[in-house]
């Protein structure tokens, strides 16, 4: 065969695979919100599920994973701020520095399913909390944080030298210059960043499993006692999330509409990924514009 | 005007007086400030790099103690059990319940290996094919659309792939090929739509990173542009892909509700990719919670968990291997 004709053959094919991946990702996501769209209604979204009857809701599970999204970035931001700070500004080069390096490339390859085990031994058995909100969240901090260890260091190291230079020029110690000029500059990226790792903790269940648990106390949403073991707030009771929830319906298989539960929540779950991904970007350049006044 | 003090000082005097006095005071008290380090400052300093560093130091501790604990629970299964390691590794009976119980995990560790191979065999020339097309054919175009879609499959749960997976996927290969379904093929594909945005994302960046002039070295000598993706751009981008296929065998691997759902989990051999098989992941996940801590059962699942554990540890060390001989080609 000629070379031309090859070459027209390969583009082809090249463009095939393109178009296949976008129809496969369309195909996805359109299969995932139509079946899901008629079921979320304010009632399916609000009620409680219902183990033996159709017709329940995920209302505790769309909860139980805002909160524990929540309780998991109280914990990991500032951790992974504090190392990201460290590896970009503070970490010589030397051995310890590669061996945290080596550390963050295992954590973020482990499988999560490790990591819940690992979760299980440590959180659950060994502080005796049993399965909790309060375990979950630190599973997944272990899982998020190779993560947010790298965007906060790679915004950090983005900032242009001048600045921090102009800063020390004025006198201004390092661990001012971080606080006051770096961290400022870099907010954007990782605002950015955390988002989208946002994303990533809300729809995770393997880690959850034997962390925060398969089943979901009946909450009472007007209990703030955080003692209360009925209490949504209280972050010690077990608690069952959206993603958790789909893999429960399906794999047990007691409730009689477990298809509709699962397309409901799989939509769920979708619309909050979408919403996490579109979010990011809009905020971090709204963001990037408001502080840098650079237009891009 | 002129009023005099009780001294026999004017007003002007008087004020001259004490400022000069003031700006002394003011210069001792500069020069001292000056002269002496911040107190304030250098405390700021010392337990800020203080905190990041331990901040640093907890990722050190938090994989070392992952490695000891998963370690010492997934080893008594051979040192407390006293099941032999040769017997776990090869063993093709999985009968942690009969009596005497039966320890071999071989089938799991074959399903583990085949569906990784399987999804990145179907992953990667689809992965490294869409990268080729955003940086080589159709930059404007892929830029735009396939970029975004890309990201946008990273970000879907696994529970909603294996979702999918379930309801379309296995119900179509039971209807095509009439067997039962979920199967050694299912696991497969859903990995593979699992892992193609990692390979894709690896790739592009390698395929970025190759310089410009070399392409144009290739056009200038009159190679088509099929012939310089060929013999130059994936030439000179091959540890990269090579890397992006790892990265994604990596996560094939370790992924477990995914593939637990269409798999069909059974401890029995493989004899076509339609059969059913099991996985080390979807062991673990279906029997952890219904086994007894400390018992045999409940350790041998620790193993398995070790296992999962070294193989993660080992795809990094090939990750590092071809990382240097990316360094090295440059």
């Amino acid at each position: 065969m000629r070379a031309k004709t090859i070459d027209r053959i390969a583009t082809y094919v090249l463009t095939g695979i393109a178009v296949l991946i976008i129809a496969v990702l369309v195909g996805l996501l359109g299969f995932i919100l139509t079946n899901g769209w008629h079921k979320l209604t304010f009632d399916f979204i609000t009620s409680p599920p219902d183990l033996l009857k159709a017709g329940g809701g995920v209302g505790p599970q769309l909860f139980n994973s805002l909160y524990l999204l929540v309780l998991t970035m109280l914990i990991s931001l500032p951790l992974g701020l504090g190392a990201g700070i460290y590896m970009a500004e503070y970490a010589p080069n030397n051995r310890i520095t590669q061996s945290i390096r080596l550390c963050i490339e295992v954590l973020s390859s482990l499988p999560s399913i490790v990591v819940g085990l690992f979760g299980l031994l440590v959180f659950v058995t060994m502080t005796g909390w049993g399965y909790s909100l309060m375990s979950g969240a630190l599973a997944l901090t272990v899982f998020n944080l190779p993560l947010l260890v790298r965007i906060s260091e790679d915004a950090i190291r983005n900032v242009p030298k001048s600045q921090k230079e102009a800063s020390f020029a004025l006198g201004i110690s390092k661990w001012r210059t971080v606080v006051t000029v770096l961290l400022p500059a870099a907010l954007p990226g990782i605002v950015t960043g955390a988002i989208l790792a946002s994303g990533r903790v809300f729809g995770e269940a393997a880690a959850l499993l034997f962390t925060a648990g398969m089943s979901s106390p009946d909450l009472i949403f007007h209990d703030f006692n955080l003692d209360s073991p009925t209490s949504p707030l209280n972050p010690f009771r077990p608690a069952e999330t959206l993603a958790v929830h789909i893999w429960k319906v399906n794999t047990e298989g007691l409730t009689p509409d477990a298809r509709d539960v699962a397309d409901g929540a799989a939509a769920i779950l979708v619309l909050a990924v979408l919403l996490f991904n579109l979010g990011a970007r809009w905020f971090g350049t709204w963001l990037f514009k408001k502080m840098t006044s650079v237009t891009r | 005007m002129n009023r005099q003090g009780s001294d026999g000082m004017t007003m002007i005097e008087k004020n001259v007086g004490r400022q000069q006095h003031r700006l002394a005071r003011d210069k001792s008290y500069l020069q001292s400030k000056l002269l002496k380090p911040n107190k304030k400052q250098s405390l700021e300093n010392f337990f800020g790099k203080a905190i990041a560093m331990s901040c640093a130091a907890l990722l050190l501790i938090a994989v070392i103690s992952i490695i000891y604990f998963i370690a010492s629970k997934g080893l008594s299964t051979f040192f407390v059990n006293q099941v032999s390691i040769v017997d776990f590794l090869t063993g093709l009976k999985w009968d942690p319940e009969g009596e005497p119980a039966l320890f071999g995990a071989f089938s799991f560790i074959l399903g583990s290996f085949l569906v990784t191979v399987l999804a990145a065999l179907v992953a990667a020339p689809l992965g490294i094919g869409a990268a080729i097309f955003m940086n080589e054919i159709y930059p404007t175009f892929g830029k735009k659309f396939v970029k975004p879609v890309i990201e946008l499959l990273v970000g879907i749960p696994s529970v909603v792939y294996g979702y999918v997976g379930l309801t379309v996927l296995v119900p179509f290969i039971r209807e095509r090929f009439e067997v039962l379904g979920f199967s050694l093929l299912a696991g497969g594909l859903v990995l593979a739509l699992m892992i193609l945005p990692t390979i894709t994302s690896v790739a592009t960046d390698a395929i970025e990173a190759v310089p410009q002039d070399m392409r144009n070295a290739a056009r200038a000598l009159g190679a088509t542009r099929w012939q310089t993706i060929w013999h130059v751009v994936l030439h000179g981008a091959l540890p990269g892909c090579l890397t992006a296929i790892v990265l994604g065998m990596a996560r094939a691997f370790g992924e477990a509700l995914a593939v637990q759902m269409v798999i069909g989990n059974t401890s029995k051999l493989p004899e076509s990719i339609f059969d059913p098989i099991s996985t080390l992941t979807s062991a673990i996940t279906l029997n952890m919670g219904n086994t007894i801590q400390g018992t045999a059962y409940n350790n041998a699942l620790w193993s398995l968990a070790l296992l999962l554990l070294l193989m993660s540890l080992f795809f990094i060390m090939i990750l590092r291997i071809l990382g240097r001989k990316k360094l090295d080609n440059r």
